[in-house]
């Protein structure tokens, strides 16, 4: 019977060495009776003859203790999740996992989806580098630096140490050498394992003085386009430190995340350069302001993120022997970067004309040849061109000359609103344009709007799809008597913008000449008295504009 | 021209000066204006003070009396063009070698007070950042292709009437996911900047001063995810905004029914009436938005005491209210609103 029992027990023993599940055994008294060779090697201080109840896992002696079926703990850097089953009535067994790999694999997800959507959130260049440095600190090392490669013999890098603020930049391409591991993760070539480079090899610039020395160095490539976007410099502190065989797998797929982001930012920065450069002819240009004049510019573009389009305005200076200057607003038919580039076209071919000193009328002739001529197929433009000079008075004359464009406004001391009667052809659509100019002459304080049909065909108001419309245009100017210049266009830019709600979809340019106030305004109880020499009452009533034919 | 004799008040801490200061600008005296922050300027006082003791709170005094109908909307215009020219003035005589990081500065899409932020622009320029200015009414797209391309440390978003607060939620949340941290300023925001938070603006700062400080000393905030923020508004939001057009015209036809003289108008007067109708429409939208009926309220409020220094009686304003109302019999928080709002109107 002892002998059967003995035999009994070793085959019990035997039974349990061989799975590979933990099992540890117990009386019901919490005497350890057993710990199989699984369970010897997850937990080497569990002792057979000592109680479960007093056992070094803290977590399995409160579970015995409080008389729980499972627990978790980490026990000497690994995850153990416990079960308890009885065993009949006089035995129970604790079976034990290690879920170390589980949990590593969660906590990598999790890294690596918050690295999706953050290095994914971004299309600029530093940014896309210091989300690089901060994931990498966040999870990886103690410090992270991103280093890219050389530009004029000198290379940019973004630093992060755990629990300070990012460092940034640059360094002479010579240095790189100086870190292991760098040149071949630059040069595109295959990472070298963290075993093989000596922390104690890394110069001392590579990280600030207080991080002490380092016990583990990573260099991993940041793939970019067909070259590598940067390097990825890993480092952590300590005697013991090291990458393991996962970390540096890890590494290697983030580091191919962070290179994707960190070279479609550099994509993108290079197309906005070039775009910046083209744009920077179309966009309406800095506005030159003649003696005794005002001029005011405003330009709004559609809902688009170029904010360029089919509208423009343009001002030309005073030639040797023409003291007029010349003003243009137009709108070519279309919208968005196609629409803009021909106005650069008719932006310069103006801007020629105005140096041989055509006169504006003349100048809607040549144009509408010009484009004709130049070939392209359904592209029409309407504008206004014009001569403004100051006359005696600080009042101001201006000679209009329309070519199918809506016709300037002039906002005149009293508040009313006139319309320049000056009319014409659209240019580019057929070989003879006819245009009627017209003179305007403007008082002190008064006010000529010249601006393009996004303004008055601007839909919104209550119905939400109803036209702004010439009359409340007009409506707008008269309740702007008295405002500078400045405020005038702002202020009709306001209330378009409030009546269409932000749904803005159409482009508007406007075009202010004004003839400046000379003495400070009196407005209404102010308390200064209103000592304009040239509010002439009694011109109020001339007709101040006439057609000529 | 403005001539600085003895008998001109020169220091800032004299009432008078503030006085003189706003007579200048109501005048659209420019030059006065610009020679008096020079004055000031020359004695030593800090530019800052300048803006926001004088600048600013000179144009918080021209709000007032527009508000008070003392003065009239183009003096009120004429008055803030000046005032920008003096801040300018003021800049241009400042320069402050940038050693903190770049922020970007917008009024949100529909918001027209620039003022404001180009005192905040210039405060922050003087603090060492590197500023964007881009100005009023800043589309959205616009301002996350800015952010792309510049890629700065924060955004500064204003918004000054609480209308634009949808359109506020949704810059920022588009500025936060492209990473960018955004703080709110501007009374849009609600007393106390109550509607930031729940905007899921990182920051709210009350004023300039207080932005200024608080970029300097706690900033960047921490970052989460901002995909796990809550949508706000519901159906009855959506209902009010998408069929804005329907109850701002059956509104008008209530009116008429109620009161004849409404149907002689004039288109202007028509016009102006359906603004109005809207703007209490858009008010009410904006409360559904944030789900608080003290935005409505303080709305009417404000809007009572402006019409009431217009002599137009309190009585209109509840009119149009009960016309609102009885398009929306079937929709509880708007019920609820208008009629916290008509309380609001009830002289006990």
């Amino acid at each position: 019977m002892t002998e059967r029992l003995t035999l009994a027990t070793a085959l019990l023993r035997a039974a349990l060495d061989a799975t590979s599940e933990a099992v540890v055994l117990c009386a019901v008294d919490h005497e350890i009776l057993m710990v199989n060779n699984a369970a010897q090697a997850l937990a080497p201080d569990l002792t057979p003859g000592t109680s479960a109840a007093a056992s070094p896992i803290a977590a399995l002696a409160r579970a015995v203790s409080e008389g729980d079926q499972t627990f978790a703990a980490e026990h000497d850097g690994r995850q153990i999740r416990g079960d308890r089953r009885d065993l009949g009535d006089e035995h129970y067994g604790w079976y034990l996992q290690d879920v170390t790999p589980l949990e590593q694999e969660r906590a990598r997800t999790a890294f690596l989806a918050e690295a999706g959507r953050r290095l994914a959130s971004s299309l600029n260049h530093r940014r896309a580098l210091r989300t690089t440095a901060e994931l990498a600190v966040s999870h990886l090392a103690d410090a992270a630096v991103v280093v890219l490669p050389a530009v004029r013999r000198r290379s940019a890098w973004v630093r992060l140490v755990a629990g300070a603020t990012i460092d940034e930049g640059s360094l002479r391409d010579r240095a790189l050498g100086e870190v292991p591991g760098l040149i071949e993760a630059l040069g595109g070539f295959p990472p070298i394992p963290s075993r093989w480079l000596d922390a104690g090899q890394a110069p001392e610039w590579l990280l600030p003085a207080g991080f002490g020395p380092i016990g583990a160095l990573l260099v991993t490539p940041l793939p970019g386009n067909a070259e590598p976007a940067g390097a990825l410099i890993l480092a952590r502190r300590g005697d013991r430190a090291s990458f393991t065989d996962e970390d540096e797998m890890l590494a290697r797929i983030f580091a191919a995340r962070a290179g994707a982001a960190v070279a479609a930012a550099l994509l993108y920065r290079d197309q906005v350069d070039t775009a910046a450069v083209l744009q920077a002819d179309l966009l309406p240009p800095e506005l030159y302001q003649p003696d005794g004049v005002e001029l005011i510019g405003s330009y709004q573009a559609a809902r688009d993120a170029m904010r360029i389009g089919g509208d423009f305005y343009d001002v030309f200076k005073p030639t040797p022997r023409s003291a007029d200057t010349v003003i243009a607003l137009g709108d070519v038919c279309g919208k968005g970067p196609e629409a803009a580039v021909l106005t650069g076209k008719v932006r310069q071919t103006l801007r020629a004309l105005r140096l041989v000193e055509v006169p504006p009328p003349d100048m809607l002739g040549v144009l509408n040849q010009a484009l004709l001529e130049s070939g392209r197929q359904h592209r029409f433009v309407t504008l206004v061109v014009g001569s403004v000079i100051r006359a005696d008075h600080g009042r101001v004359l201006l000679t209009l000359a329309s070519g199918g464009h809506p016709p300037p406004l002039v906002l005149r001391n009293d508040g009313t609103v006139e319309e320049v009667p000056t009319s014409g052809t659209l240019i580019g659509v057929v070989p003879q344009t006819v245009v009627h100019p017209a003179t305007v002459e403007l008082e002190p304080g008064e006010l000529c709007l010249l601006y393009s049909d996004g303004l008055t065909e601007a839909r919104g108001g209550p119905s939400g799809n109803e036209q702004y419309g010439e009359q409340r245009l007009r409506e707008a100017l008269s309740s702007c008597r008295d405002m500078p210049g400045d405020a005038t266009v702002e202020r009709v830019r306001q209330l378009v913008s409030d009546w269409v709600r932000g749904g803005m979809r159409d482009d508007i340019a406007m075009l202010a000449v004004r003839a400046p106030t000379r003495t400070r305004l009196s407005l209404r109880g102010g308390g200064a008295p209103n000592a304009s020499p040239f509010a002439i009452d009694a011109r109020r009533n001339d007709k101040r504009s006439r057609q000529r034919a | 021209m403005t001539v600085f004799t003895s008998a001109t008040p020169r220091s800032l801490d004299d009432p008078g000066f503030r006085e003189h200061y706003l007579r200048l600008v109501g005048d659209g005296d420019e030059y006065g204006a610009i020679e008096a922050v020079n004055a000031l300027l020359d004695e030593g006082v800090p530019a800052q003070r300048i803006m926001t003791d004088l600048i600013a709170g000179t144009q918080q005094r021209v709000g007032e009396l527009w508000a008070a109908n003392e003065w009239s909307i183009a003096r009120e215009h004429a008055a803030t063009a000046i005032s920008e020219r003096a801040l300018a003035s003021v800049a241009a005589r400042t320069h402050v070698r940038p050693r903190r990081g770049r922020i970007t500065i917008a009024c949100v899409d529909g918001e027209w007070h620039a003022l404001p932020v180009r005192i905040l622009a210039e405060m922050l320029r003087l603090d060492g950042w590197r500023v964007d200015f881009l100005g009023a009414s800043v589309p959205g797209p616009h301002l996350v292709t800015h952010l792309h391309q510049t890629g700065p440390d924060a955004v500064a978003l204003s918004c000054m009437i609480s209308t634009r607060l949808p359109r506020a939620h949704a810059a920022i949340t588009a500025c936060r996911a492209a990473g960018v941290p955004v703080i709110a300023g501007g009374r849009g925001f609600g007393p106390g900047g109550r509607y930031a938070e729940k905007l899921t603006a990182d920051a709210w700062a009350d004023g300039a001063e207080a932005a200024v400080a608080r970029l300097a000393t706690d900033w960047p905030p921490p970052i989460d995810d901002p995909s796990t923020a809550a949508f706000l508004g519901d159906d009855e939001y959506t209902w009010v905004v998408r069929g804005r057009g329907e109850l701002i015209a059956a509104t008008l036809e209530h009116l008429a029914a109620t009161y004849p003289h409404v149907r002689d108008y004039d288109q202007r007067q028509t016009d102006a009436t359906a603004e109005d109708t809207g703007h209490i429409i858009d008010f009410l939208a904006a409360a559904l938005y944030v789900g608080d009926d003290r935005l409505f309220t303080d709305f009417i409020d404000w809007t009572n005491a402006v019409l009431t220094a217009r002599d137009v009686p309190t009585q209109a304003l509840a009119a149009g209210l009960r016309a609102i109302r009885d398009q929306l019999h079937d929709w509880p928080s708007s019920l609820r609103m208008l009629d916290a709002g008509l309380a609001r109107l009830d002289p006990k």
